[in-house]
């Protein structure tokens, strides 16, 4: 049984780090940018839901809506009044402003929370399971995590390919002068991408936030999480993102069966050997 | 307008008679000075031990070793293409070789810094080919996760300490070569004298890098990969290899900045893989410096490391505000004056200490 254990483990991990990936892999795809931030914003998501939780002793689901909205906004304003200004042909600017902001937004938690490990209360949510069979049982949360998981990226497929927004992300990824011609604003475009990207971090950041601890230093260890995702399961496929996010989950789990202290490591060595053997990663869009 | 003359090699040893009336320059008056005065600097360093006290040699080690690992960054990632967030995996696997090497082994640690350069330049050359399968961008986490993984990887050696790390024993850092001599010559303590002669094979290593690579920048190769990163197609139709220009450069910084994490952790003779694989101290930092002082040039780095210095002196205390300082003045300098300070001071004034654009002049008739 232990063995079945530790696969559905790792496919419930999976969930969290394919819903990391997602805003990452969004705006790669829209924009070429590569936000080295992804996984401080996520971290700073989780503390405003803390925040807010607290502070206005509103049921989690209430405030993940509001910081939903305010993430949104935040990633809107970053791109209009920041990333904007740095994008271009030359790849070093943005990677350096997203780096600095990695910094900030690190030091920035340390300074306002402090550097104890925090967790997101969900009541009885987060310790509730379903048995499955004697001796089997899934945690409801790790479930709902990758419940959600599969419903964002259908919901980002649908986006992407059944409505309007999508059709201009599509065709600004493709080629930003002649998007502009027809009438599509680029700069809006770019902006409601990076939007997104961080309101789908909030979602992450619950997930993540109900079932383990969280501090200040972890954030850029979420990054590396999503990038892992991104490239195992293949470059500009949403649904590849998701299997990748679960590649990873459960070479972590497997890792971290054989020793607590190989979890990370397992996951950083499947990387490493998927870019080895498969360099375009086990999913690549049939779009060239 | 017309070129009565090509200025190339060959028709200048053709038509010696005739001096080439366009010719390409790269120094300047000013470059002329400032090698003087390079030189005037670097020997009243050479002898600075003698007068100044331990904790101006220990800032200096910081100094150097750090303006080093900026001009290496510099070089690779403003001159390369390859924005690398992973430098961390070299100044701690320099570093772990240098511990590993000196205490079971005997080594000398004055040979063992070469040594460990080595070490981390074979890891450089065998995880590069994986890496650079990632474009761009994308280059930048794969490398910080590699190092990560490096990272994750020393800390399993027990005999390393493990997770919590190891200290250099007294009894191997006495018998440095040259420890005698400098304690008689300035009349120090063991613990000093080994300052001293660190401090010296940092301003080395800080002067060697600095100058290679202003050689490398001035060179065919450096000039290739320039032209490779302004327009990669027109630069593949006149034959430049730029994969194997990089994959070499990578190499070479990777050498360079194994030896500088080997001298900075024989000064500090205790290591842990957290500290050694630092990304915060041996990337962020080094950013900074590079993005403030001026990416693409020789001299930005120089300003950056100075001004690291001075806040340091005056925020250090403060942590993480002192960090989140720094990364918001990053910020702001790559959105108000992408060159950095002294690329901008450079651009407005025309000055250049170490120039590296070739401008075409003419020479008047005499």
């Amino acid at each position: 049984m232990s063995g079945l254990d530790t696969v559905i483990e790792g496919v419930l991990l999976g969930g969290v780090y394919a819903l990391f990936a997602l805003g990452l892999s969004l705006i790669f795809g829209i924009m070429r940018l590569v936000n080295l931030a992804h996984g401080d914003l996520i971290l700073l998501a989780a503390y405003l839901v803390l925040s807010v939780t607290t502070a206005l002793g509103v049921p989690l689901l209430a405030s993940t809506l509001l910081i939903v909205v305010v993430m949104f906004a935040a990633g809107y304003a970053l791109q209009r009044l920041v990333l904007e200004r740095v994008l271009g042909d030359d790849i070093l600017p943005p990677l350096l402003v997203t780096f600095g902001l990695s910094i900030v937004i690190q030091n920035g938690l340390l300074l306002a929370y402090g550097a104890d490990s925090r967790r997101l209360q969900a009541g009885a949510f987060e310790s509730s399971s379903i048995a499955l069979a004697p001796g089997l049982s899934i945690g409801l949360a790790p479930l709902t995590a990758l419940l959600t998981a599969i419903v964002a990226v259908a919901l980002m497929q649908l986006i992407f390919y059944r409505t309007a927004l999508g059709r201009a992300f599509r065709a600004t990824a493709d080629n930003p002068q002649i998007a502009q011609l027809m009438g599509i604003d680029e700069r809006s475009v770019y902006a409601i991408a990076v939007g997104i990207s961080l309101a789908v971090s909030v979602i992450a950041a619950i997930t993540f936030g109900i079932r383990a601890n969280f501090d200040p230093s972890i954030g850029p260890a979420r990054l590396l999480f999503a990038f892992e995702a991104v490239i195992i399961g293949g470059l500009g496929s949403l649904w590849g993102t998701l299997a990748g996010g679960i590649v990873l989950g459960l070479a972590q789990a497997i890792g971290a069966r054989i020793d607590p202290e190989w979890q990370i490591l397992a996951g950083h060595i499947t990387f490493l050997a998927v870019l080895m053997v498969r360099p375009r990663g086990l999913f690549p869009s049939r779009r060239p | 307008m017309t070129v009565e003359i090509m200025p190339t090699a060959t028709s200048c040893e053709t038509n010696l008679a005739a001096p080439p009336v366009w010719q390409v320059r790269v120094g300047t008056r000013l470059s002329r000075a400032a090698a003087v005065a390079g030189v005037a600097i670097v020997i009243a360093l050479l002898l600075l031990p003698a007068i100044a006290s331990r904790n101006l040699i220990q800032d200096l080690i910081f100094v150097f070793t750090m303006l080093a690992l900026a001009q290496l960054w510099n070089v690779l990632a403003g001159w390369g293409g390859l924005v690398s967030v992973g430098q961390q995996a070299f100044v701690g696997l320099g570093a772990y070789a240098l511990f590993a090497i000196v205490t079971p082994l005997g080594i000398d640690p004055m040979l063992a810094v070469p040594l460990a350069g080595l070490f981390a330049a074979v890891i450089a050359a065998v995880i590069g080919p994986l890496l650079f399968r990632l474009e761009g961008p994308y280059f930048a986490i794969g490398s910080w996760v590699a190092a990560e993984a490096l990272r994750l990887i020393c800390a399993q050696f027990k005999s390393l300490g493990g997770g919590t790390g190891m200290s250099l024993s007294p009894s191997d850092l006495s018998q440095m070569i040259g420890l005698k001599w400098v304690q008689a010559l300035f009349g120090l303590r063991p613990a000093a004298g080994r300052d001293v002669l660190i401090y010296w094979m940092a301003l080395l290593l800080a002067v060697v890098v600095t100058f290679g690579i202003y050689a490398f920048v001035r060179s065919r190769i450096g000039l290739a990969l320039a032209a490779s990163r302004d327009n990669a197609a027109a630069a593949r139709s006149v034959g430049v290899r730029t994969d194997r220009i990089r994959y070499f450069l990578w190499i070479a910084v990777a050498f360079a900045t194994g030896m500088v994490g080997a001298v900075v952790y024989l000064q500090k003779a205790r290591i842990s893989p957290d500290a050694a694989f630092s990304v915060t101290d041996w990337t962020a930092y080094v950013i900074f410096i590079v993005v403030i002082g001026g990416v693409r040039t020789i001299e930005g780095p120089m300003i950056g490391v100075l001004l690291l210095w001075g806040l340091m002196y005056h925020l250090g205390q403060y942590g993480s505000l002192y960090l989140l300082l720094l990364g918001a003045l990053a910020i702001l300098v790559m959105l108000l004056m992408p060159r950095g300070l002294w690329g901008t001071v450079a651009h407005r004034w025309n000055l250049q200490l170490f120039p590296t654009q070739r401008r075409l002049s003419r020479n008047d008739p005499s």
